[in-house]
């Protein structure tokens, strides 16, 4: 029967099963393979805190969501359009995001009896009419996948594993994709076990072929190629650029690079990645604990290395005191924080932007740090390389702010040219005369760097207060007050080096939305169905968080509203207002998950009224 | 090494310049009570630093909170005088960043064992290169007067009125427990002593740690007289000298015999022993340097003073050079255009 194929501007999937059903390698599988066929694309991965939840469990569902399309693509998508459901329980957390009509593929093995008792279904959802309003396609995957691989003699083990390639198959069936990428991924991984190369290969062309001869599949989608910018891409998730950005920011500084870190969701994967970089130079030390973590850093960096550290919000809790200690020595270093779910243990595997005021005030004492979000997964390498940057330039520690969201979604990346990333230049003192450990630069007001091993440099530093200059311990009333004033005065210079912040959408106009970090791709995506609605709405994104960029003050004064969506309970907004006493609204919703491009739609329109 | 530091640091391995203790003296007035035993620590640290070779450049004390802490201000080296029990965390850093450095720890009782406590047992399983002296005055000078992990059951401080009922540690056998490979006590009195037990800390591969008795006269004043003082010392004191049986007293007349695992005092003058009877130390043996620790808080015992173990094992730091010596000779130095190449890439035309 020939097969009718549907042209599609932008689909979203979700592949939805028990943690142990390897949904993450199969979401990445198709994100690549997508990817590979010129989409734009951005994923998020939704899995639970627990490594092995009891089977069958809501609290053991594992999640990968990926939004793809010809078009551009900003955010891994409000709801799904396709789930695929490997058990009941994969069903019942999800349903809840997939569109009214929209395609469900479920295993028909994983509906059994125990699975739907476990999962909290009194009565099956297949055939009690509850999916009347979605098209359900409904597949014992089990039992194909066990009947592919039958001549095979492999352990029931083994055949279990492999049943999420035939789900992947369907899906490729159904979105006109090649197994090429897939296939060729699959002889790379199992080098070593030919068996598993042939098993995983046939049971994904079993499910291919399953769907393109059998009737229960009528329709087949294409989604073209975006017009994405030429060049040469991969896809990265934001804990791998990060990685990478700190990586180039070390060899753009002819530096080595350090990382103290102690292993926290979701940070973790940043010092996975940099331990493999040895060949690089980069020295990784796990430390026995957060506050050794950034310790260790602090003295890799009195040693002339780039230093850094990086976790989530209860670590940067134990860090404080360290932080304010690299304020008062004033040593160049990275604090990465990957926000998570909190206060204290939180939602360690779900994103949060609740830890801005933290990053910007949170230690004792008056200890100004600059603090610098990423807004995109590839964001997360050029914000590394701004934040090396400016720690080198102005001997300070930065804190980079990232999130569970940007750290494990993922979108390609158009790779920068290594010459386009400028130079970072950062300079040891080497002469004696005169040497005082705290004269400043006139410009930056930042100290030198003079590391041990320099002859005719000995000199001590300390977390006391410093008399000005000389840099000697000092209590006198009118030094530490003068010392309060430079350290502060440092970090707000940074303000003349960096660039001027942009509206996205008119300079002036009724509403503008502020956000910063994570939210950039959903509030883009918001403003820009708005504007196209013919609505007077702009979007003003910060990088920056301290200091602001210069222009800030202006932009919001050009606006008659400001609404700042955050997933905190108004954080952003308390600076915004005390800095420049503007009226303006929040938007705040804090569960854990990325807002939606409709929820703040809908706030845009609250604020617009029926105005056109 | 980077490119840059190495551009910028000395190469030297053995000092050019003949130095004096007088050298290592920085121009900042010494703040510590008038009679405190960090003077005389201070002054043998820096008759000894000579002796060492190491270009002064090269040279890093770091420490972090209490009296001891302000020892790096005083030393005319690289210092860095830190946060409340994280010297160890921040030295640890420094020296894997910089091998060729020579990084010292300076510590006390509260800092190094209480909250700081963690750094020190894991800097010690990990043998950074790195020489720890652990002022040990069993009290808290700097916040006048509390008692600290190593004080005495029972001591009446101004945080225990009725009696510390906490247990203390006894420094040498956490050391030795946490993995050490060089572990030392010395005073601060036995000037001779602590400067041989310095060089030898120095000259150790990998963490040395150097428990030192230290008078705190304002807040703890005779905390370890009966070791220090010569009327008492002879009789409760016996010095661990690799090879050398142990013997002790005012008239060399008394020593230690094992007796199955338990050292006992036994006479050199009523005829029943002689030195040939007596246990002979080993620094090498970490079994024996166990027990020798445990007769800390004996009192039927003399308290040993000296080197109880000296071993090798791998550096954590050389390890680490291993690993990326071992990674560029197989993948080759790292270049920009290959990492940002790596991965899956494909491209749009």
């Amino acid at each position: 029967m020939e097969k009718e194929t549907r042209v599609l501007d932008e689909v979203t999937i979700r592949f939805a099963g028990d943690s142990g059903d390897g949904m993450q390698l199969t979401g990445g599988q198709f994100t690549n393979t997508s990817a590979a066929m010129g989409n734009d694309l951005s994923t998020l991965p939704d899995y639970p805190a627990e490594i092995r939840a009891p089977r069958d469990t809501t609290y053991g569902v594992s999640g990968f969501q990926i939004h793809f399309g010809a078009t551009e693509i900003n955010t891994p998508g409000d709801h799904c359009d396709v789930l695929v459901a490997m058990n009941a329980a994969s069903l019942k957390v999800n349903l809840r995001s997939l569109i009214d009509g929209g395609i469900i593929i479920v295993n028909t093995d994983g509906f059994a009896d125990k699975n739907l008792k476990l999962a909290g279904y009194t009565q099956s959802p297949l055939s009690d009419g509850s999916l009347s309003k979605y098209q359900v396609f409904q597949v014992d995957i089990t039992k194909l996948t066990n009947l592919a691989l039958a001549d095979l003699q492999l352990s029931q083990k083994i055949v279990d594993k492999t049943k999420n390639f035939f789900a992947l198959g369907m899906m490729y069936w159904m979105f006109n994709r090649t197994l090429d990428n897939t296939i060729q991924w699959i002889k790379d991984k199992f080098k070593e076990k030919p068996e598993l190369i042939e098993a995983n290969t046939r049971v994904m062309k079993a499910g291919w072929n399953y769907a393109e001869t059998t009737d229960i599949f009528a329709v087949k989608y294409e989604v073209k190629p975006a017009p994405l910018a030429p060049g040469k891409y991969r896809n990265i998730s934001g804990n791998q650029a990060t990685a990478l950005g700190f990586v180039t920011a070390a060899e753009k500084a002819k530096l080595d690079l350090f990382l103290g870190s102690y292993p926290i969701t979701p940070a973790s994967d940043i010092l996975h990645e940099l331990s493999m970089f040895k060949n690089y130079g980069v020295k990784t030390f796990q430390a026995e604990d957060e506050i050794a973590g950034i310790t260790s850093a602090i003295g890799a960096s009195f040693g002339g290395s780039l230093a850094i550290t990086t976790t989530s919000g209860p670590g940067v809790a134990l860090k404080t005191e360290a932080i304010g200690l690299a304020v008062m020595v004033e040593l160049p270093l990275i604090i990465v924080n990957v926000q998570r779910g909190g206060p204290s243990t939180g939602l360690p595997t779900k994103t949060e932007q609740a830890d801005l005021l933290q990053a910007v005030y949170g230690r004792n004492g008056e200890a100004p740090v600059p603090v610098i979000a990423a807004m995109t997964p590839s964001d997360c390498f050029n914000t590394a390389v701004e934040s090396s940057r400016i720690a080198l330039k102005y001997m300070t520690p930065v804190m980079m702010l990232t999130d569970g969201y940007l750290a494990n979604g993922s979108e390609p990346w158009l790779l920068p040219s290594v010459n386009d990333i400028p130079e970072i230049a950062p300079k040891f003192r080497t002469d004696p005369d005169g040497y005082m450990p705290y004269r400043r630069d006139e410009i930056t007001l930042s100290r030198e760097w003079a590391i041990p091993g320099t002859p005719g440099l000995e000199h001590r530093i300390g977390g006391l207060e410093k008399q000005d200059v000389t840099g000697n311990v000092n209590y006198e009333p009118e030094n530490h007050d003068r010392m309060i004033r430079l350290r502060a005065e440092k970090i707000e210079r940074i303000a003349n080096d960096i660039p001027l912040a942009m509206v996205e959408g008119d300079e002036k106009g009724d509403l503008l939305v502020v956000g910063w970090g994570g939210t950039y791709g959903t509030i883009k995506t918001a403003v820009e169905r708005k504007r196209k609605e013919g609505k007077s709405v702009s979007h003003l994104h910060l990088k920056y968080i301290h200091p602001l960029q210069k222009n800030v003050g202006e932009i919001l004064y050009n606006f008659k509203y400001i609404l700042v969506p955050e997933i905190n309970m108004g954080q952003l907004i308390k600076i915004l207002r005390s800095k420049f006493l503007v009226p303006a609204i929040g938007l705040n919703k804090v569960m854990g998950l990325p807002y939606r491009s409709n929820d703040i739609e809908l706030k845009i329109d609250e604020i617009l009224g029926g105005k056109q | 090494m980077s490119t840059l530091v190495q551009e910028t640091v000395s190469h030297d391995l053995v000092s050019k310049v003949k130095y004096t203790a007088k050298d290592f003296s920085s121009d900042q007035d010494v703040r510590w009570c008038p009679g405190c035993g960090d003077y005389s620590i201070l002054a043998q640290v820096q008759r000894t630093m000579p002796d060492l070779n190491i270009p002064k450049e090269k040279v890093v004390f770091i420490s972090g909170i209490g009296c001891s802490s302000r020892f790096p201000y005083y030393m005319e080296t690289y210092g860095f005088h830190s946060i409340h029990g994280r010297a160890t965390a921040i030295a640890s850093g420094l020296k894997i960043a910089r091998p060729d450095l020579s990084v010292w720890v300076v510590t006390g009782d509260g800092d190094g064992l209480s909250i700081g406590g963690n750094h020190m047992i894991h800097l010690l399983r990990r043998n950074v290169d790195l020489n720890v002296l652990l002022f040990n005055n069993q009290i808290y000078g700097l916040t006048k007067g509390q008692y600290s992990p190593t004080s005495e059951f029972g001591k009446v401080t101004k945080s225990t009125p009725y009696g510390s009922v906490d247990m203390p540690f006894n420094p040498a056998s956490l050391a030795l427990g946490s993995g050490g490979t060089f572990v030392a006590r010395s005073m601060d009195r036995d000037p001779k002593h602590l400067q041989g037990i310095v060089k030898r800390a120095a000259e150790h591969k990998g963490t040395s740690f150097v428990e030192i008795y230290q008078n705190c006269n304002v807040f703890n004043d005779g905390a370890f007289f009966q070791f220090t003082e010569k009327e008492t010392k002879p009789d409760s004191v016996v010095f661990l000298e690799h090879g050398k049986p142990l013997v002790f007293g005012k008239e060399n007349d008394k020593g230690i015999k094992l007796d199955g695992f338990s050292p006992v005092v036994v006479s050199l003058k009523d005829g029943t022993h002689s030195v040939n009877d007596l246990l002979v130390h080993n620094e090498k043996d970490s079994t024996l340097a166990f027990i020798l620790a445990n007769m800390t808080y004996n009192h039927e015992l003399p308290r040993p003073f000296g080197i109880f173990l000296s071993i090798d094992r791998p550096r954590y730091e050389d390890e680490i050079e291993k690993q990326i010596d071992s990674a560029i000779s197989k993948r080759g130095k790292g270049s920009l255009e290959k990492l940002l190449n790596s991965g899956d890439t494909w491209v749009i035309q």
